[in-house]
């Protein structure tokens, strides 16, 4: 039934319906909303025999999930930004245990300087952890993607994160169709650990492993990992069996078959450069967008072949690897490896700068006159940033960058949009 | 003001519109200036932007009106509600609602009629029933089903009944 509902809340009863039986979490912006939502629903006896656990700290919420999970409870739990951070050896530990738990990234900015809103640093941060990482379009997505995320973790017996950006849809309110309880048992069936700790029947899992199986044991996740790029697609195709929609996969093309120039990108700035495509294609240009949907594992092949008619590919990321460039776009080139394709990589919206299509559309035609400089930063105020980088060669006492620049800028400068 | 775009979504999904609603992401302290957006249409949404340039503008606090720059990007086609007891000429912005078709343009005293009918001073509700009395895109009855959805009982019906209060003053001006 569709629903004018908040991002959250529609992941919230995605959740709900999926029959979690531990659900622990520490709340921060912009995830907060789909854990107090959770919560809510356990208090009213809307989430049946499920227990919340309330804990100190982000690493407490994955630790506890670890503990649930391994017990054999189908575990649920989600974070952002630091907190991810905060709780980053349990985010390995949990993938080396192959735990099926599903968390929530409520894609957001890592500081310093603080930053609450959106950008993609803080699950590119933890992409090589061994969890699978897939990234929603809109809050249909988000919700169908946490149905899905349940039935592969448990099929390969693997963590599963899945993002949305914070705030653009964590707290949009938009139509969602939250499906109803009998279509998501028919399909998420109970869940039947492979492993599960009892003291009735007590054994070791998270043994000290040494050089003389440690490259077998980290082969055999990195290979579950790549098993995931088949069974994703599986998943994909029963779900659209059961609930009529298309979601998840490893992603999605648009108006890319006659394209010479494909934008790839993730997340929810997919819809602003859709409606960008078809306005620049009424001028003629033949452009198209890729929207990844599985960033780990990574469909090198499917990318390849997907992009094979493209001349150019404009990679669109909202990550920033300091010291290198496109993150995502490294991902790209390495699946591109040997053509002749021009790949460009756009860092856009970190700290989440709005990503407007008017700036976009001066990109992309700078892009068709081979007038871009790789990596291209969208929107960056290039007379602030080089008056800071002589202030800094200047002076020894300088002071802080971040408060500088603030100065610079003041309260209502225009980016504070 | 993040309730009110809320709502305004709930209004126009109820009369089968898709719409979209998201706050500006700004300092989230009590008391800071917050912007919210709202887009309706007849197809699904895909933009993710800010709106840069509003067919109307609600607003909810006058005490902005010469600190932010409000009006940019306001098309003199589109449409004004200010929350105030005041005139347009008494807040200093006569010659620029000039620009503007006389019907498109509204004070409406929502505070008061909140502290009237809900007993505290929440004018967005009362702003809403405005805005659909001018711009006729939602019905009333649609702004008071999403109030209502939004806060069942007693509080609900008083937020109703400030929207049709505000309404019915557009309506009969």
């Amino acid at each position: 039934m569709f629903e004018q509902i908040e991002g959250s809340q529609a992941v919230a009863k995605a959740i709900a319906l999926c029959r979690p039986e531990v659900i622990c979490a520490y709340p921060i912006t912009p995830q907060t909303h789909i854990v107090e939502g959770c919560a809510e629903m356990i208090r009213t006896g809307a989430i049946q025999n499920c227990e919340f656990i309330n804990v100190e700290s982000e690493f407490a919420a994955l630790s506890v999930a670890i503990g649930s999970s391994a017990a054999g409870a189908r575990t649920y739990t989600a974070t952002a930004s630091q907190g991810l951070l905060f709780m980053a050896e349990a985010v390995y530990n949990a993938a080396g245990l192959g735990l099926p738990i599903v968390m929530t990234i409520g894609n957001r900015a890592i500081g310093a300087p603080i930053n609450i809103w959106n950008d993609h640093s803080d699950s590119m941060a933890l992409r090589d952890a061994g969890w699978i990482q897939l990234h929603a379009e809109t809050n249909q997505e988000a919700a169908d993607l946490h149905i899905q995320a349940f039935k592969l973790a448990e099929r390969l017996s693997a963590p599963v994160m899945v993002c949305m950006d914070g705030f653009i849809l964590t707290h949009a309110y938009e139509r969602v169709a939250i499906p109803d309880q009998a279509q998501v048992d028919a399909f998420l069936p109970p869940y039947q650990p492979r492993q599960i700790l009892d003291p009735a029947d007590p054994y070791t899992i998270g043994a000290m492993v040494g050089p003389e199986a440690f490259m077998e044991v980290r082969y055999l996740a990195h290979d579950k990992l790549l098993q995931a790029l088949s069974v994703i697609p599986e998943i994909q195709q029963e779900f659209k069996e059961v609930f009529g929609r298309e979601s998840g996969g490893l992603f999605h093309g648009y108006r890319v078959e006659d394209a010479e120039t494909v934008v790839v990108t993730m997340g929810s700035l997919a819809g602003t450069v859709k409606d960008l495509v078809d306005e620049v294609r009424e001028n003629g240009a033949k452009i198209g967008v890729i929207t990844l949907c599985s960033y780990r594992p990574f469909p090198l092949d499917g990318l390849r072949h997907a992009l094979q008619g493209a001349a150019k590919v404009i990679v669109l990321e909202k990550s920033l690897a300091l010291g290198f460039g496109g993150v995502l776009a490294a991902d790209v080139r390495t699946a591109l490896h040997g053509r002749d394709t021009h790949i460009h990589t756009v860092i856009a919206g970190l700290g989440g700068r709005p990503i407007t299509r008017k700036s976009l559309a001066r990109m992309f035609a700078r892009v068709e006159r081979d007038d871009l400089k790789d990596p291209h930063f969208l929107d960056l105020d290039l007379d602030i940033v080089r008056r800071e980088i002589d202030n800094q060669r200047s002076q020894i006492t300088a002071g802080p960058i971040a408060e500088n620049i603030l100065r610079e800028i003041g309260p209502c400068g225009p980016k504070a949009v | 003001m993040v309730s009110a775009a809320e709502m305004l979504s709930v209004a126009a999904f109820l009369e089968g519109y898709h719409a979209q609603a998201f706050p500006s992401f700004g300092s989230e302290r009590m008391g800071a200036p917050v912007v919210a957006f709202c887009r309706l249409d007849d197809k699904e949404i895909r933009l993710r932007e800010p709106v840069m340039t509003p067919d109307a503008l609600i607003v909810q606090d006058p005490t902005l009106l010469h600190q932010v720059d409000l009006f940019n990007g306001l098309d003199t086609r589109g449409y004004l509600v200010v929350n105030t007891r005041r005139s347009y000429r008494d807040l200093g912005l006569g010659d620029y609602v000039k620009k503007f078709p006389p019907h498109h343009i509204s004070t409406v005293a929502a505070t008061e009629w909140a502290l009237e009918y809900i007993g505290r001073p929440l004018p967005n509700v009362a702003l809403l029933g405005a805005f659909a009395a001018m711009t006729r895109r939602v019905t009333l009855e649609s702004v008071m089903a999403a109030v209502r959805q939004k806060f069942p009982g007693k509080l609900g019906d008083d937020n109703a009944a400030a929207a049709a209060k505000a309404y019915d003053s557009i309506r009969t001006n």
